[in-house]
């Protein structure tokens, strides 16, 4: 088990050093001025030379990649060249909006598949399985930026129970904030759940050709605890799996949604920091979602061994 | 009966009084779809940062009206030596900025410095290059003395890049403003909005609303949404494309179509053959139909431009017939320029919608003559770079948004490579020439050059399209300067 975790650990870190390398790589060789994009069309190029010093932009690669290197390791992350602020404070803004909206995304998407899909395996081939599988396809195919504009015409502009977009923030209390993530997360979960679902139904029917499945069937055991307690835990790994990898997309793979409901999420920040040429916060923002992305596979992977005692007890 | 009926009517009346009594809204939101980098005019080109904090926050010498005329800001009155080289400015008293300071002669002095210093990033800087000397008289007195007289100087000290800051708060300005405008400056949440509020103590006439907020909204398919729900009252400037038709007819709402300093123009590398030749460019301007362009890229709402220069300027002259479109003109003439076959070219298009569908279109019609143009959508940044910078490019389309720029034309190594010395000499001139009917004359002449040597494709005035509230008065109908000025704002019934 120690060793299991450590292993995990290890290629965590080695793909943290390398994403770092590559993330920083790629994007010093995009073209492009943030200086000049902070003077415009009218300044001089002297001028511009000298915005690029202020800035700290005229050092040499090899220098500026150690420097903020560095600074990762003790979670600083430098200075925004545009908005000339610590860039852990721009994320740490960005996150209370990115992380909560991707909690309760992932938990509504898991409450909606967990139980379709288990409803679906039981009554495999069936109607009900047929119509709920169908349902599912629909939501696949759906593109989430359509659905969110649908749920903001019916609930914004229709019903008025909700606002339209924005962020009120959480110092004016919790509700105004959860008012304005709930149809976010709605508009991001339904697709995620749908894909969950069908993952779950087609993990649990494998499960369900079990020789302990009818074993349990057959000492009288009825369907709906066989499928609770036997085939659930038994097909959770690719569910996780799948969890996992929505949570991470969750925390950043959002600007689409985040755009409809002008959200101040972390998405948008990568994509403001891609025109302004920000380069600075792009590498962090992309460096944290490294790190989210290997934690949360650390946290699946244990999770493994929390539903599988088999794991657990290999050495 | 007849007494519930009194009771009915007396009640309604008391509803109806005690609405009417109710005092108007003092609160606007205004969306916008672009965030500024920074809060602080004097440092930075992006046209988000005045349009929060132009004549709102902060003030300069003189200002810039609705209509684009100059008027007395922070300085009440100027006088102007004969020679046209110094001005005497006259400074209100009791001005005080929103951190509590005085506002007096050595801000003028220390913001018209600092702008014009060493190392200055303001990006106009241009703007202060006339200036020889700043110097205090007494506190409410400065003089100004130019290297030369200059004309528009009173003009340019109307930019939001020429506002007055104090020297206690200049270096926080980018996050925290602070100015001497009717609203100051309280909350700044990152990626979602501006709040301002009023600033007690004003100098000037009290403004009516008492919070204003700029939300952020990137999406124009989001942006509409926002105003029907009522959470956003106005987008004063929002390039809405098809959505604008649903709110047309909507009588909840105002839809103002007015003008901008937005001179867009098929921009053309003079010096690369085969645009170098004059008449390949005047091919080009044949070939293009400003119509068909102006409806595909605009819906139908710019206003066609034949020079560069805005046709709301009195010195406006109207040159769109210098080329009409004539295919077979445009034909002629490439085969007199030894290209009867057409060539090839590269169209280098900025991540803007009138660029992108306007590109399309440029290309379609200047295929008709033969001319094959292969389309590069570029991003700002790459734009700035490869067309502005380098020069690497053949065509491109942008709209030139600062007001009065006709002298670009006359900069040495601008990206247009355009190199006329009677063109030159017109701006000299007019750069030595304070006498508006002189200007004027200047202008024109100006203008009639540029159409006659096609050295842009020039294609119309970029629209400011506009919607708020029915109930809402005083926002800008057209845009003279980068703005959303709130001072006359106000909510009616």
């Amino acid at each position: 088990m120690t060793i299991y975790l450590l292993k995990r650990l290890l290629i965590g870190i080695a793909t943290l050093v390398v994403a770092s390398l590559v993330v920083f790589l790629m994007l010093e060789v995009v073209p492009g001025d943030p200086a000049r994009l902070m003077l415009g069309m009218n300044a001089s190029d002297a001028q511009v030379e000298l915005l690029r010093e202020q800035m700290g932009l005229n050092q040499p690669l090899i220098l500026r990649y150690l420097d903020w290197a560095r600074g990762l390791l003790s979670l600083d992350f430098g200075r925004s060249y545009t908005y000339s602020v610590p860039v852990i404070d721009l994320i740490k803004e960005r996150l209370v909006v990115s992380f909560p909206l991707a909690v309760i995304a992932l938990t509504l998407s898991t409450l909606i598949a967990i139980p379709v899909g288990l409803f679906a395996a039981a009554r495999r081939g069936k109607a009900g399985d047929t119509a709920a599988m169908a349902v599912a396809q629909v939501g696949v195919a759906m593109p989430n930026f359509w659905f969110a504009l649908l749920l903001v015409y019916v609930f914004a502009v229709w019903l008025r129970l909700v606002p339209a977009g924005g962020f009120p923030g959480w110092s004016n209390g919790a509700w105004p904030a959860l008012k304005a993530l709930i149809l976010p997360a709605l508009a991001l979960a339904l697709p995620q759940a749908a894909i969950l679902a069908r993952v779950t139904r087609s993990a649990l029917i494998e499960v369900l050709n079990e020789d302990y499945i009818r074993t349990a069937r057959a000492k009288g055991m009825p369907m709906r605890a066989v499928l609770w307690r036997h085939a659930l835990r038994n097909a959770m790994i690719p569910v996780l799996t799948i969890m996992g990898l929505q949570f991470a997309f969750l925390l950043a793979g959002t600007i689409i949604i985040e755009n409809v409901f002008y959200l101040p999420g972390l998405g948008r920040l990568v994509f403001q920091a891609i025109t302004q040429r920000d380069l600075i916060v792009v590498e962090s923002v992309v460096m944290l979602l490294v790190a989210a992305v290997v934690i949360v596979n650390l946290i699946v992977d244990l999770s493994y061994a929390v539903v599988d005692p088999r794991l657990r007890a290999r050495q | 009966m007849k007494q519930w009926k009194t009771i009915l009517a007396a009640a309604a009346l008391a509803l109806a009084s005690s609405t009417a009594a109710m005092a108007a809204r003092t609160d606007l939101v205004l969306g916008m779809p672009l965030e500024p980098p920074h809060l602080d005019p004097t440092a930075g080109a992006a046209a988000a940062i005045d349009e929060v904090f132009y004549a709102n926050v902060f003030e300069g010498l003189t200002r810039i009206g609705s209509r684009g005329e100059v008027l007395p800001d922070l300085a009440e009155s100027w006088t102007i030596s004969d020679d046209g080289k110094t001005y005497t400015f006259k400074l209100r008293s009791g001005v005080k900025f929103h951190d509590g300071s005085d506002f007096d002669a050595s801000d003028v002095k220390f913001s018209l410095d600092r702008a014009r210093g060493e190392n200055s990033v303001n990006a106009q800087k241009g703007l202060f290059a006339p200036i020889d000397t700043v110097e205090v008289v007494d506190p409410t007195t400065v003089k100004v003395t130019l290297k030369n007289p200059l004309g528009s100087f009173l003009y340019n000290l109307g930019w939001g890049d020429a506002v007055i800051v104090a020297p206690e708060s200049a270096d926080t300005n980018k996050e925290k403003p602070v100015g001497t405008g009717p609203f100051k400056f309280q909350n700044w949440a990152k990626g979602s909005a501006i709040t301002l509020v009023k600033s007690d103590g004003y100098w000037g006439d009290p403004v009516a609303l008492d919070k204003a907020e700029f939300r952020i909204i990137p999406d124009a398919a989001a942006a509409i949404p926002a105003l029907l729900s009522g959470d956003v009252q106005a987008l004063p400037n929002f390039a809405l494309g098809d959505a604008l038709a649903q709110v047309k007819a909507d009588p909840r709402f105002k839809v103002v179509i007015g003008t901008t300093e937005g001179e867009t123009v098929l921009s053309t590398n003079n010096k690369r053959p085969p645009f170098d030749n004059l008449k390949v460019r005047q091919a080009i301007a044949h070939a293009l139909d400003r119509k068909a362009l102006i409806d595909g890229a605009t819906g139908g709402l710019g206003t066609p431009i034949g020079s560069h220069f805005a046709p709301h300027n009195p010195a406006y002259v109207d040159l769109t017939g210098t080329y009409p479109h004539d295919i077979a003109k445009a034909k002629e003439l490439l085969k007199e320029a030894g290209l009867a076959d057409g060539f090839k070219a590269t169209l280098k298009l900025p991540p803007v919608g009138y660029a992108r569908q306007g590109g399309e279109i440029v290309a379609s019609q200047l295929r008709e003559v033969g001319i094959d143009l292969q389309i590069i959508p570029v991003e700002w940044a790459d734009w700035l770079k490869q067309v502005f910078t380098d020069k690497d490019y053949d065509l491109s389309i942008v709209s030139h948004t600062e007001p009065n720029d006709i002298d670009i034309y006359a900069r040495k190594d601008y990206y247009f490579n355009y190199d006329n010395p009677a063109f030159n000499k017109v701006i000299d001139e007019l750069n030595l020439t304070s006498d508006e009917a002189k200007r004027t004359e200047l202008y024109k002449q100006a203008q009639k050059i540029l159409a006659d040597d096609a050295v842009n494709g020039f294609l119309f005035e970029l629209p400011k399209v506009g919607i708020w509230d029915a109930k809402v008065e005083g926002l800008w109908e057209n845009s003279p300067i980068q703005s959303n000025d709130l001072t006359k704002v106000k909510w009616v019934d």
